[in-house]
């Protein structure tokens, strides 16, 4: 490439200034969760009257806050958290599968069934919330479908569009030559399923599990509204709970659970960042 | 466009696995469809049928033809909630996309560190809205307090709250859109257009923007329907608040809620006055779904007309 060397060398100056820029731009980003950090370990008193200077020997608890936090009131947030987990793992399992299946069988038979089917599909991907929530959790409350073990089915029905969708727009990449020869091998449906077509979604599989992961952990509405309150709870709807009795409750016990809340998805974040982002880009070009 | 299998061109076998297939729909059909049909299709035909009853509960609905369509249009906190939706909404619009953009230009030009701002820009994504309004809040009014007052005190506090907050949220999404864009730019036009002596600028206006018609499609489609759907944030924020009292014209107290969107006005009908006006709450719902359907294709339509055709 040939440049003119004055303008490498101004060009090298204007790169470094930006990297300058965006260092300033990068950590005010990072700043509300610094403010999180440090007022998880304030007393509740200075939270309010001192958000945003750090912990001072008077008003550092050290990890009371935590431990208050996790114990605090008659329904623990160790529950919460064990409920969102148990709620984003088994719902996302469900979903990869399901949709999958389907994906691939209507793609392959092609019927008109099934074409029907795909088109409904992706003309819920519009259908906002609000439209279904009175019915679905009235639906999901006679069906029993109300507890964090059975509640994944809900989240399969609402959530088929974009999986459908996505797997697809794979399958359709797949040369079908590969499941004739396991035909022919004498193969079955199923075993040709496992053993030939799901190693070769495995990448789909992945950007739509982040998908499915980064909503259903995060999603409010769905699990307030279908969940048996009484008895569970996810984070969210844990924090939210708290919110709402604003002032009753220990604000700097709410900044350690928010705190709490925030690393696993942290953690998770950084070790897949790779495939994260990946998921995203596809999701959109395709969403 | 479907291709189109027939069992001539692909010799007997496609036909012999898809007949093979046939005999187990049960296994791969069925359970996504059962799941759909209860968590999808029949709420929504029943929610559409609602909206034409009055009921309490879905077992007494009563049929009233389209008069709950006439008491969400009177409602004045609705209309209230679609103007405040529709200003939030072109607001967030350019400002995330303009930011979004500038921010995955510059990250693609070399600069040193720019993997690490990329996951710094994009972490406010993983955080869920419910957690992002709380940790706002207590920023907002951390600041808000040195000039005694607070983000629920007024309209304009929560309106630009929001915004601040959606922006911290959507740049770093649509910003990994649109470097998976401008990647995707082919890198000998821009070595054409060098070489013909394009300035920077001109570049940019003629060959990249153009070639980066479908991130921006896909960009502002997605701001706008989110801000339309936004409630979480809505929800934590403010809550709708601060509200206003006004007195109708046949004496009835009417209470908008003047940072309620769209979302949370349709959910504080549902739930928030006892259960009276279901039936106009489940008409709003059904005005909402195919106000955001009809933006998706509108703005789906519009935008892939202007693409640079390959």
């Amino acid at each position: 490439m040939k440049k003119r060397p004055g303008s490498l060398k101004r060009q090298h100056r204007s790169r470094l200034a930006l990297t300058a820029v965006f260092s300033v731009i990068a950590l005010v980003y990072v700043f509300p969760v610094f403010v999180v950090v440090i007022n998880a370990f304030k007393q509740n008193t200075y939270v309010k009257t001192q958000t945003f200077s750090l912990p001072t020997q008077q008003s550092f608890v050290g990890f009371d806050n935590f431990i208050k936090g996790m114990t605090f009131g008659n329904y623990p947030f160790i529950k919460s958290m064990l409920f969102s987990v148990v709620i984003t793992v088994l719902s996302t399992g469900l979903i990869l599968l399901c949709t999958s299946m389907a994906a691939w069988y209507m793609e392959r038979v092609n019927s008109r069934v099934c074409r029907g089917i795909y088109y409904l599909c992706v003309f819920s991907m519009v259908v906002p919330f609000q439209m279904v929530m009175f019915t679905l959790s009235k639906t999901a409350d006679r069906l029993q479908l109300n507890t964090p073990w059975t509640i994944p089915v809900i989240y399969l029905g609402f959530g088929a569009g974009l999986a459908v969708f996505m797997f697809t727009g794979f399958v359709k990449s797949i040369p079908l030559e590969i499941e004739q020869a396991a035909a022919i091998d004498g193969c079955g449906p199923v075993r040709t399923y496992f053993h030939v077509v799901m190693p070769m979604l495995r990448p789909t599989m992945i950007s739509v599990g982040i998908l499915e992961i980064m909503w259903i952990w995060n999603d409010f509405l769905l699990p307030y509204l279908v969940l048996d309150r009484n008895s569970y709870m996810t984070i969210p709807i844990h924090i939210q709970y708290l919110q709402g009795s604003y002032g009753s409750v220990d604000l700097g016990a709410t900044m350690a659970l928010i705190l709490l809340s925030i690393i696993p998805v942290v953690v998770f974040y950084l070790l897949c960042q790779k495939h994260i982002i990946k998921g995203v880009a596809a999701g959109a070009v395709k969403g | 466009m479907r291709r189109k299998r027939s069992g001539l061109r692909t010799g007997g076998n496609g036909v012999l696995l898809r007949h093979a297939m046939r005999r187990y729909w049960f296994v791969f059909l069925l359970p996504m469809t059962a799941a759909f049909a209860v968590g999808f299709v029949w709420p929504f035909l029943q929610g559409i049928y609602l909206s034409f009853c009055s009921f309490t509960t879905t077992s007494n609905a009563r049929f009233v033809g389209i008069e709950n369509y006439f008491t969400a249009i009177g409602d004045k906190g609705f209309i209230y909630s679609f103007w405040f939706t529709a200003l939030f909404a072109a607001v967030a619009l350019v400002l995330i996309n303009l930011l979004a953009f500038a921010v995955a230009y510059v990250l693609t030009q070399g600069i040193r560190g720019a993997n690490l701002f990329r996951t710094v820009f994009f972490m406010p994504n993983l955080i869920g809205g419910i957690v992002l309004g709380y940790i706002w809040s207590i920023l907002f009014d951390g600041v808000l307090r040195m000039y005694n007052t607070s983000i629920l005190m007024e309209t304009k506090y929560g309106f630009w709250g929001l915004i601040i907050l959606q922006c911290w949220q959507q740049v770093g999404y649509m910003m990994i859109i649109y470097i998976a864009g401008l990647q995707a730019v082919p890198e000998d036009m821009l070595e054409a257009a060098r070489m013909d002596g394009a300035g920077r600028w001109s570049t940019l206006i003629r060959v990249t923007i153009p070639n980066l018609m479908p991130a921006i499609t896909i960009c502002t489609f997605l701001t706008l329907t989110n801000s339309f759907k936004l409630f979480d944030q809505n929800l934590a924020l403010t809550g709708g608040a601060p509200f206003v009292f006004e007195k109708g014209a046949d004496g009835t107290l009417n209470t908008i809620r003047t940072t309620e969107m769209l979302a949370l006005n349709i959910y504080n009908t549902f739930y928030g006055q006892g259960s009276i006006s279901r039936g106009a709450a489940q008409a709003k719902a059904v005005l909402f779904f195919v106000l955001v359907a009809v933006i998706s294709v509108l703005q789906l339509r519009t935008t892939r007309s202007r693409e640079v055709q390959r």
